[in-house]
């Protein structure tokens, strides 16, 4: 019931990016995902957040079908992407992940240089004409990740070679650079110190003024710190989906209050 | 950061819907639908090769488990052989092949006569020649064997020579015989008409999988009776060398040698000796085992030592890799109850183990048993005619191998050698097939996840 | 066979002298064995060890370094060995007699003993090899036999040895192993690890593991009465390239199917080794599988593709049958494929089969042929295992 009255207040605002109606999970026998209606704005951060097992990771690899690659996962229900369902059959998910790019938990640079790490998306989408073009996007999407100032210098040099906090902002730059809508982000400062931590933190804010960005967080304060919306996972359900300020300062679920008072998670 | 700084036109897929894939989509899925098609082509022709080779050593090969043989009353006349009437063996064994030999002559011309049986230009060769070489040395032995069937008149089945058990195979025909010297087409009409009187026929060969090797001019008579028995004693020597040292030195390995230069060099010797060509282990036998110290050319004994030192390696790693597999806490736990560290190894660790030690060792044997080269080497390639006594002596009594002997009949000049080595690698592949099928059995029975 | 009897009968000595030191030890505590150090099968474990251990051993190398030795004289000082150790166990009997650490110092030193075979033979392998190869040099120029061109041996003597032409066909004949083994072995790993149905991997698998466990002389029969001529029939002689079924297009072509199931193996295990992490990477940028695998997988993985290809090669080059029954024993150096041409393990094989003669040059080229084959193979193997190890740790 609770939350059919979030939702009321969500569809108020008209400009969602991704709207979830009714989705359903299940690996195999067991459903990771019960019932979850949900919708993400444009240009704003919104934080999934929740218990280890909760299914938010998993609801946010359901947006780009990263979920396609396990061959247990079953999806039902509808994820639409400016209002077309990403699981319709006509839909090519090679076409799809170039439209929602993905950062991951750990920094996974691809053992190349710099260079070609950031090229590599606008390469295989065909996204430059010519090397200047290319030159351009990877200036362009290594400064958006605030990382030209640290590479410039050596951009052939492998991508792996860079330190923990710096390949996970390359990362970020890879997938900036294929130029996506939506930039999905799954822990992407768990295995980073607190001072790359706050770098990336920095970079989320300021990649909302041209991306919608979802971010799976396990940490509350990183929540609030970063993100305008905030919905919590509990068991498989939505329990709550707010502006995170009244999420942190006054939830309407009880579930949601214990987690951020730390009794539950 | 705006748009302004995009270069025109690189964004394009912004505005396209979703559903309908744009030109470079379906260029990109093309490519991965190639790439697949390779993959799968690939397994494709890996499959097909196989099943090729299969198909042609088994219709090559099934023929060596069918013979011919022509059904013929012998009259074993006491006159000629058993002179002196008194059934003595050693007299007995005086009498030679030759003797026995124009007996089953007069008995196929007898047949031949009886049966009423014409054919055109068939010469008193053709006739003679129909059964093999080897028929009258079997006559001879059964006798020896049996002194009261003399003066008796016998039903006898009598091996017929290769060619006209080639006819009957496929492999050889009228028109081929008329080239040949050693049949004629003359001969042939003979065997179908004895065939036709229901004399002659080819069925189930027994005698194939225990009869010895048979010379070259009587491939119908050669078996791998010895060449199993050969591979049978070099895997007893592999099974009682190779396993308890294999398995003695992966205890020590992993369990108690202590990481230090000297580990270090066995280690690298281990992993690189699995990869030394086998011929190189020949090279060995024949330098160590035989020029220096002294044991005898074509012996198991020499077959199975270099045999053993080249599934070591196989065997060693199998094992190190089952005792890794058991969990440390295991060991904890028999130490902490007071056994010492070869107790908790003897005890706990080396039973856990057992399973993939078993199954390590039964594909190093496999490997062992297929194993060729090193043997031409070592004089297992010998012509072999008697059988090896029983072990332990029998070990050094000359003998062959089973893939030796398919080597041996594919340098014979007879075309019916290579239905008998194809036959024999029929043979060599079931064996295998046994093992491997025992070692995933076991593997199944005995799986256990930690 | 004196010999095997003797050792029956000292291990038959082994098993009396465990029941008698066990019955003894038994004796001396009263019949209550807690008063003894040890659990009493332990004394008995000593005494048969004792007994055994340096009977049989004493045996062994005594029969095997001086086999001229009457086997008489070994019997009577393995017996005597034997009963001496026998004694010696019951003599240190005593209820205080830590007879366990006594029984585990010798199977340590047992265990120790049998993990150095590895290296004795090696050891073996190496002087056995370099000796006679020594002795080959000696009669013939190393400068004639590493660099010569013409190998045409003759046993009545002015035999000319040289190695090129074997080395060249050798080569020539594991290229086209390489050839034929690597695309396909590659492909269908990936094929297998990344795109199969769990349906079709549990039937291709196994069918590609089968062609790994057949032996090599089914190969060499394979090139002999099938691949051969039908390569010549359908391609030598109507191109007019040849008229010979043995060829190295025939050896070179047998040894890729024997080695396909080779290559697929390292290369699934390379791939696998490759972390997801990385293919999730790609993907989340919208690339396709095959991009996924073309451009991130196999550029990772291609150290350790290098390797296996390596390990291949060592393969091919060290193989034996199938070149003895597919190659032929032509010694040429040519570019012609479908031209018989030999190898080093054929003429390894030729030379050291049938009556042989150690005094002789012609012989001695064998072992001269082995260590360079040793040599090479060793390297390969080095490298090879080297380069895959490092790659490992890469993503350990």
């Amino acid at each position: 019931m609770n939350d059919m009255r979030i939702l009321e207040r969500s569809v108020d605002q008209t400009d969602a990016k991704i709207s979830a109606k009714d989705v359903q999970v299940y690996y195999g026998d067991k459903q990771a995902i019960k019932d979850v209606n949900v919708d993400i704005l444009d240009k704003t951060v919104t934080a999934f957040i929740g218990p280890s097992g909760c299914g938010k990771s998993t609801f946010l690899r359901c947006i780009n079908r990263m979920n396609d690659t396990i061959d247990v996962a079953r999806i039902e229900g509808s994820i639409k992407l400016d209002g077309e369902d990403v699981y319709d059959k006509r839909v090519d998910p090679v076409q799809l992940r170039a439209r929602v790019g993905m950062v991951f938990q750990k920094p996974n640079p691809f053992p190349k240089s710099i260079y070609d790490n950031v090229s590599y998306g606008p390469r295989i989408h065909g996204l430059a004409r010519n090397k200047a073009e290319l030159d351009e996007i990877v200036e362009k999407s290594l400064r958006g990740a605030a990382l030209w100032n640290e590479v410039k210098d050596r951009l052939q040099e492998p991508g792996t070679g860079l330190s923990g906090g710096q390949q996970q902002r390359l990362c970020i730059a890879r997938a900036v650079a294929t130029q996506p809508e939506v930039l999905l982000m799954d822990e992407p400062c768990s295995a980073l110190d607190p001072i790359a931590t706050g770098q990336v933190e920095e970079l989320i804010d300021q990649l909302r003024s041209e991306f919608s960005v979802v971010i799976v967080t396990h940490s509350m304060q990183q929540a609030a710190r970063v993100s305008q919306k905030t919905a919590f996972f509990h068991l498989g359900y939505l329990v709550e989906y707010g502006d995170t300020d009244d999420i942190f300062t006054n939830p309407r679920d009880p579930r949601t209050e214990s987690y951020i008072s730390g009794r539950i998670g | 950061m705006t748009d302004a700084t995009i270069p025109a036109g690189a964004s394009p897929q912004a505005k396209d819907s979703l559903l309908v894939p744009d030109a470079r989509t379906r260029k990109r899925n093309a490519s991965e639908a190639r790439f697949r098609a390779y993959g799968l082509g690939a397994i494709v022709i890996a499959v097909i090769m196989l099943l090729i080779l299969l198909f042609t050593i088994i219709t090559d090969g099934i023929g060596a488990f069918r013979q011919t043989y022509l059904t013929i009353p012998v009259t074993l006349d006491a006159q000629q052989l058993d002179p002196s009437g008194n059934r003595d063996p050693e007299d007995l064994k005086k009498i030679l092949t030759l003797t026995y030999g124009n007996m089953l002559n007069g008995a196929v011309e007898g047949v031949i006569a009886e049966s009423g049986i014409q054919v055109a230009d068939l010469t008193e060769k053709d006739v003679n020649d129909l059964i093999s070489k080897e028929a009258a040395a079997q006559l001879r032995n059964r006798v020896l064997a049996n002194p009261e069937l003399i003066g008796q008149t016998v039903e006898s089945r009598v091996l017929v020579n290769g060619r006209v058990d080639g006819y009957y195979k496929g492999r050889v025909s009228m028109a081929s015989a008329a080239l040949d010297g050693n049949t004629s087409p003359q001969q042939l009409q003979l065997a179908d008409a004895l065939k036709d009187a229901g004399l002659l026929a080819t069925r189930w060969n027994w005698a194939f999988l225990s009869n010895p090797d048979a010379s070259d001019q009587r491939p119908e008579a050669a078996g791998v009776g010895i060449a199993i028995l050969g591979s049978l004693y070099m895997m007893l020597v592999v099974l009682f060398l190779a396993v308890p040292i294999g398995v003695a030195a992966s205890i020590y390995l992993e369990e108690f040698a202590t990481k230090n230069r000297l580990t270090d060099i066995i280690e690298v010797n281990i992993s690189n000796l699995a990869a030394v060509p086998s011929i190189v282990f020949g090279i060995l036998g024949l330098a160590v085992f035989i020029n220096f110290s002294g044991l005898p050319q074509s012996a198991p004994i020499v077959g199975g030592l270099v045999l053993t030192l080249m599934t070591l390696p196989t065997i060693i790693i199998a094992t190190r890799a089952s005792l890794k597999a058991v969990p440390p806490s295991i060991r904890d736990a028999a130490l902490g109850v007071g056994a010492s560290k070869m107790q908790s190894v003897f005890h706990h660790v080396l039973p856990l183990a057992l399973p993939g030690i078993l199954t390590g060792t039964i594909i190093g044997l496999a490997q062992a048993l297929g194993e060729t080269a090193p043997l031409l080497l070592i004089g297992m390639v010998a012509f072999v005619k008697n059988f090896p006594s029983a072990p332990p002596e029998g070990l050094f009594d000359p003998a062959s191998a089973l893939p030796v002997q398919v080597y041996n009949w594919t340098q014979r000049a007879d075309p019916a050698f290579i239905e008998r080595a194809s036959g024999a690698i029929i043979v060599l592949l079931v064996f295998l097939l046994c093992m491997n099928l025992l070692a995933i059995y076991l593997r199944r029975k005995f799986e256990r996840r930690w | 066979m004196p010999v095997s009897w003797t050792m029956l009968i000292v291990l038959a000595l082994a098993v009396a002298g465990f029941f008698v030191t066990r019955g003894r030890a038994v004796a001396l505590a009263d019949g209550d064995t807690r008063r003894l150090h040890s659990r009493p099968g332990y004394y008995g474990w000593n005494a048969a060890l004792l007994a055994a251990v340096p009977a049989l051993f004493v045996t062994a190398i005594w029969r095997f370094f001086w086999p001229g030795t009457s086997p008489t004289l070994i019997s009577v000082v393995a017996l005597a060995l034997a009963l001496g150790g026998i004694a010696f166990a019951l003599s240190r009997t005593s209820p205080a007699f830590r007879a366990r650490n006594a029984v585990e110092s010798i199977v340590k030193a047992l265990l120790i003993l049998c993990s150095s075979i590895a290296i004795l033979t090696t050891a073996g392998i190496v002087l056995s090899m370099l000796f006679e190869t020594g002795n080959f040099f000696s009669q013939y120029s190393w400068t004639e036999f590493f660099f010569g061109t013409t190998w045409s041996p003759r046993f009545g003597g002015g035999s000319q040895l040289g190695m090129l032409p074997l080395l060249w066909g050798t080569l020539y004949i594991s290229l086209i192993a390489l050839v034929v083994s690597v695309p396909i072995g590659l492909f269908a790993a990936i094929y297998m690890s990344e795109y199969a149905s769990p349906r079709l991997r549990s039937f291709a698998k196994p069918m590609i593991e089968v062609l790994a466990g057949i032996p090599t002389i089914v190969y060499g029969l394979f090139a002999l009465i099938t691949v051969g001529p039908m390569l010549r029939d359908y391609f030598a002689q109507p191109l007019g390239l040849g008229s010979s079924g043995s060829s190295v297009m025939t050896a070179g072509l047998v040894m890729g199917i024997m080695l396909i199931p080779f290559v697929s193996s390292l290369s699934d295990d390379i791939i696998n080794a490759v972390p997801q992490s990385l293919r999730d990477g790609a993907l989340g940028l919208g690339s396709t599988h095959s991009e996924t695998i073309r451009k991130v997988v196999l550029p990772a993985a291609l150290p350790g593709i290098v390797g296996a290809i390596l390990l291949a090669a060592s393969r091919a080059i060290g193989e034996t049958m199938i070149v003895v029954m597919g190659a032929g024993a032509a010694a040429r150096i040519g570019v012609n494929p479908f031209e018989a041409m030999t190898t080093i393990t054929v003429k390894i094989v030729s030379q050291l089969t049938g009556d042989t003669d150690f005094a002789a040059p012609e012989t001695l080229v064998a072992f001269a042929l082995g260590l360079t084959l040793f040599v090479i193979t060793l390297g390969l193997n080095i490298v090879a295992l080297y380069v895959v190890r490092k790659y490992r740790e890469q993503y350990e």
